[in-house]
């Protein structure tokens, strides 16, 4: 969807920005940018929508050079999230979602309802704060806006340059879930710029990591945490490898699905259920296995149950967790 | 005392309604020619700002000129009459609108401007849709400010034969009328008040329109409590 051919981009005052990048954004798939600040990750990004026009090289969009098409078209069907977000302070929630329709010159009726469906999409009730001034919002609400704002006219590529940089932690691991569910949902090319490595394995398929101006390794989460190829990219990714390693694995990936082990296991699921037939320690099938080590080391327990909708579906033993631990 | 001013504004009420009605058409006509060339400008030197000190200070030294030596200037090439005041309050009227649309739009944050650069809208439509909004409030000041000092200086466009109330300050100037000095220079005052407090209240409308925390004056208040 997205290709880097090459390229380097040079700036008036002879700054190179970035040397010799090329990678590939596939379809549908979310790719991080990550780096230390100035490592050229952001000019990388602006590369795309053309706020930036390479030196050299070439970027191609759905197999076009960005440079044959023009900025408006281009700029108009890329939705873009800036770190400040940038809102429209002088309109309301409503207008500032509808901009991109509106310069694209969709009728009045298709915006309105696209409006309402985006402000639900990002939890934000239509009647509550379609009126609304972006002033009267928190920092979470505001950052909602810009990502709805954003994918207003259903843009095939989304760039988000550090998009819940400002948030306090809370916030910002609130909306890193809820938009992993919407990028399920919506499935659109995502290009994301992020200083935290943390981040970058939550939220991405691939991530590239840049040192200043050059792009040090290109790879999926789990080979950049097994096998980081120099040692900027082993002290980046930081001491707790392993830890880092089972949060990127969910509970349901390695689960036995309880109707396959129904009679064997019978015992164990049974040790995690208190006499009055409450289940005390449970893991969600969404739950990393990170989190499913804490609760094992909480409870003391050998295997736990996996419940969904009240529902017992599958068990996990401490062991598994054990194997991938050590390497395995 | 008192009484001698209400009898004089009793007895020459239609003539004082007639000059009111002049000075008003005076600074309304002066106003259609200076709000675009002010708001032009504005923009102009918002955009290419190494003419901004250039232009900024022209509008500055037009203000220091004496109102009646300029008038007295014009006269030779453009009459007596309205058109020599009207070109000098033109003139007088630059500096607020010209600097408080080069603030208001300068003053628009940066962020706005770059989303609006990434959402793929053109220099003219982020102009139109982002800086002149959030600046419109700044500009209306800056007239509100221009209003007033026009509607001080144009009595003495009454000098070179413009008419409105200064006719009556000259006259009473020659005649050592203070009763018609005195009305006449309350009724200017009045309608300076008037028009300030006007235009403030359009100003806050804007502001409200932008979703600004403003303190409403009452006029404001009674006004939107009215729409609303």
């Amino acid at each position: 969807m997205i290709k880097f051919d090459n390229v380097t981009k040079i700036y008036a005052d002879s700054t190179v920005a970035i040397r010799d990048i090329s990678f590939e954004v596939a379809e549908g798939t979310t790719t991080v940018l990550v780096g230390p600040s100035g490592c050229g990750k952001t000019t990388t990004m602006k590369l795309v929508n053309r706020l930036e026009d390479p030196t050299e090289g070439a970027v191609y969009y759905d197999g076009t050079n960005t440079q044959e098409i023009g900025v408006t078209e281009l700029r108009r069907d890329i939705g873009y999230v800036i770190q400040e977000i940038g809102l429209f302070n002088h309109m309301t929630v409503g207008e500032n979602v509808a901009t991109v329709p509106k310069l694209k010159g969709w009728d009045d009726g298709q915006i309105d309802d696209r409006v309402d469906k985006l402000l639900e999409l990002m939890a934000l009730s239509p009647e509550e704060y379609r009126d609304q001034y972006p002033r009267e919002l928190s920092g979470g609400q505001r950052q909602r806006v810009g990502v709805a704002r954003a994918l207003a006219a259903d843009p095939d590529v989304l760039l988000m340059d550090e998009p819940f940089g400002a948030l306090d932690p809370i916030t910002r691991a609130d909306l890193q879930d809820e938009f992993l569910e919407i990028q399920a949902e919506i499935n659109t090319t995502i290009l994301f710029v992020t200083h935290s490595i943390d981040e970058a394995l939550k939220m991405g398929d691939k991530i590239v990591i840049f040192d200043v101006g050059e792009l040090v390794q290109y790879d999926t989460p789990r080979n950049i945490l097994e096998n980081p190829n120099s040692e900027f990219v082993r002290d980046f990714v930081g001491e707790d490898i392993t830890l880092k390693k089972l949060s990127l694995i969910n509970v349901d990936e390695i689960m036995r699905p309880t109707n396959v082990i129904e009679d064997t296991t019978d015992q164990d699921s049974k040790t995690a259920v208190t006499n009055g037939g409450e289940v005390m320690h449970h893991l969600a099938p969404g739950d990393s296995l990170k989190s499913a080590l804490s609760t094992f080391v909480e409870s003391d327990i050998q295997s736990l149950p996996v419940v969904e909708d009240e529902e017992t579906i599958g068990v996990i033993d401490r062991d598994e967790i054990y194997e991938i631990y050590n390497g395995g | 005392m008192i009484g001698s001013y209400i009898e004089f504004t009793l007895d020459n009420w239609q003539d004082l309604l007639q000059l009111l009605i002049e000075h008003i058409e005076l600074v309304v006509q002066t106003l259609i020619i200076a709000l675009p060339l002010g708001i032009s400008l504005g923009i102009f030197i918002a955009y290419y700002q190494p003419a901004s000190l250039s232009v900024l200070w022209g509008a500055g030294v037009a203000m220091t000129i004496p109102s009646l030596a300029l008038f007295g200037l014009l006269v030779p090439f453009l009459g007596i009459g309205n058109p020599p005041v009207i070109v000098a309050l033109v003139l007088y009227a630059q500096l607020p609108i010209i600097r408080n649309t080069y603030i208001g739009l300068t003053g628009v944050e940066k962020d706005m401007i770059e989303a609006g650069e990434g959402v793929g809208m053109t220099r003219w439509q982020r102009l139109r849709q982002i800086q002149i909004p959030v600046a419109l409030p700044v500009i209306t000041a800056g007239v509100r400010n221009a209003t007033v000092i026009l509607i001080g200086v144009a009595t003495v466009g009454a000098y070179v034969g413009a008419g409105g109330l200064g006719d009556y300050i000259f006259t009473g100037i020659y005649q050592a009328n203070t009763e018609m000095i005195v009305v006449a220079t309350v009724v200017v005052s009045l309608l300076a008040l008037v028009f300030d407090y006007g235009l403030k209240i359009i100003e806050q409308f804007l502001q409200l329109q932008n979703g600004e925390d403003v303190a409403l004056t009452r006029g404001t208040k009674a006004i939107t409590k009215v729409i609303t």
